[in-house]
């Protein structure tokens, strides 16, 4: 058990840090989410599943909602389908 | 019978003059006036390019790092103060973490009379199985009041900033914003149709077993938002807008909150003595127990689901 919370620990910090590192919006919200899925994992290793639901439903699940639909409106997940269509 | 006459057979016409004095043409004063269109100042060719020359020039010789003497100190002082800002840094922090007391020891100072307190007559004096309940929606109901009241203002900052009252540009967002995906799109609404109804009814639970178990009227209310998002994602406004608009929005949670206002205002206006409620709080473990938590929790489900679906109607569409 204490193995298996290292290793949630660790894909924690590279979640963390590939997060901010990442160059490309839409890559950086996913790592995000799979940060906060993380979390509510270790929410409820840590014996406290209230704030794992709430985790689970609001940070990976709302807050990723919101980015991505923020992101369609700034026209950013748009230019990779248009560098496709230029190509052809 | 009307046939076109030439330009001096019009120029005699009284129409001609009338048309004159119409455009301004001729003054009564004046006589002839002739009108010339303005024409916008376009700088000399020559003129920008120089002008910009000169901007490029004075940016070029300021980054001149071999030549500049003070931009080359001021990069080298640049990057040592920040290596030296960031180490401090992550020291100082580092510092204040180990000297933080061990995860779970017995001896932390968080282990005080009030968290004893809770644990030992959390349940005598809630009701509440789930003591993280108890102290949210019991003894310190007041913040939970101020948080569902941050959401509340949340909301209403949403709707300041990203609403649009013309109907034919909200048509035109909401056309807009799906150019390049498919409308009706089966696997959705296929995954829809099975996965909504479940996660209702796993809100609706985790809202109204708040005291019983994990959750409670953020969480469950968090979920409920998430499910009526998926709808709206997979079926679109039309089918959405009959259950829910602006209106029932703002119904919903002004009732919600005026009843979470009103059921613990006697607690408040008492300076927060424990004062015994009217309602009895019944055998702990049934879902009718605990006296105003399962009210409580409902309110401040009621106000998070529609928190989260108007904030995801706004940023899509801009007003329902």
């Amino acid at each position: 058990m204490q193995m298996f919370i290292w290793i949630l620990l660790s894909f924690l910090v590279v979640c963390a840090i590939s997060a901010s590192l990442s160059k490309n919006l839409l890559n950086s919200i996913l790592i995000f989410m799979s940060y906060s899925l993380i979390m509510s994992i270790i929410w409820i290793l840590l014996e406290s599943p209230d704030l794992a639901i709430t985790e689970a439903a609001v940070g990976a699940g709302i807050t990723t909602v919101l980015f991505l639909v923020t992101l369609k409106k700034i026209h950013a997940i748009m230019k990779e389908d248009e560098e496709e269509q230029k190509d052809e | 019978m009307s046939r076109k006459l030439t330009d001096e057979q019009y120029r005699k016409t009284k129409s001609w003059k009338f048309r004159q004095w119409l455009d301004g043409t001729k003054d009564p004063y004046l006589d002839a006036v002739e009108m010339k269109p303005q024409i916008a100042y376009q700088e000399d060719k020559k003129a920008k390019h120089l002008r910009s020359e000169e901007k490029r020039e004075i940016v070029r010789r300021v980054y001149d790092i071999e030549h500049n003497a003070e931009m080359k100190i001021f990069r080298k002082i640049y990057r040592i103060f920040s290596v030296i800002f960031c180490i401090a840094l992550v020291f100082m922090l580092l510092v204040a973490v180990s000297n933080l007391p061990p995860f779970g020891n017995a001896d932390n100072p968080a282990n005080n009379e009030v968290a004893a307190r809770y644990i030992e007559q959390g349940l005598e004096e809630t009701g509440a199985v789930n003591l993280v309940t108890g102290m949210i929606l019991d003894y310190r109901a007041f913040d939970t009041l101020g948080e569902s009241h941050v959401l509340f203002i949340a909301t209403c900052t949403v709707l300041i900033l990203l609403r649009t009252d013309r109907k034919e540009s909200r048509e035109y967002m909401e056309a807009n914003d799906r150019t390049y995906e498919p409308k009706n799109d089966v696997i959705l609404q296929t995954a829809a149709r099975i996965l909504v109804p479940p996660i209702m009814i796993f809100g609706v639970y985790v809202v109204l077993a708040g005291h019983l178990g994990p959750g409670g009227g953020f969480s469950g209310g968090a979920v409920i938002g998430a499910g009526l998002i998926l709808y709206l994602n997979a079926f679109g406004f039309a089918k959405t807008e009959r259950f829910f608009t602006v209106k029932t929005y703002k119904k919903m949670s002004f009732a919600a909150l005026a009843c979470y206002s009103l059921a613990k205002s006697y607690s408040f206006y008492t300076g927060a003595n424990h004062i015994e409620s009217v309602i009895p709080l019944g055998t702990p473990g049934a879902i009718l127990s605990s006296g105003l938590i399962l009210i409580l929790n409902i309110c401040v489900g009621v106000v998070v689901a529609g928190t989260m679906y108007t904030f995801y109607v706004m940023f899509r569409k801009g007003g329902y």
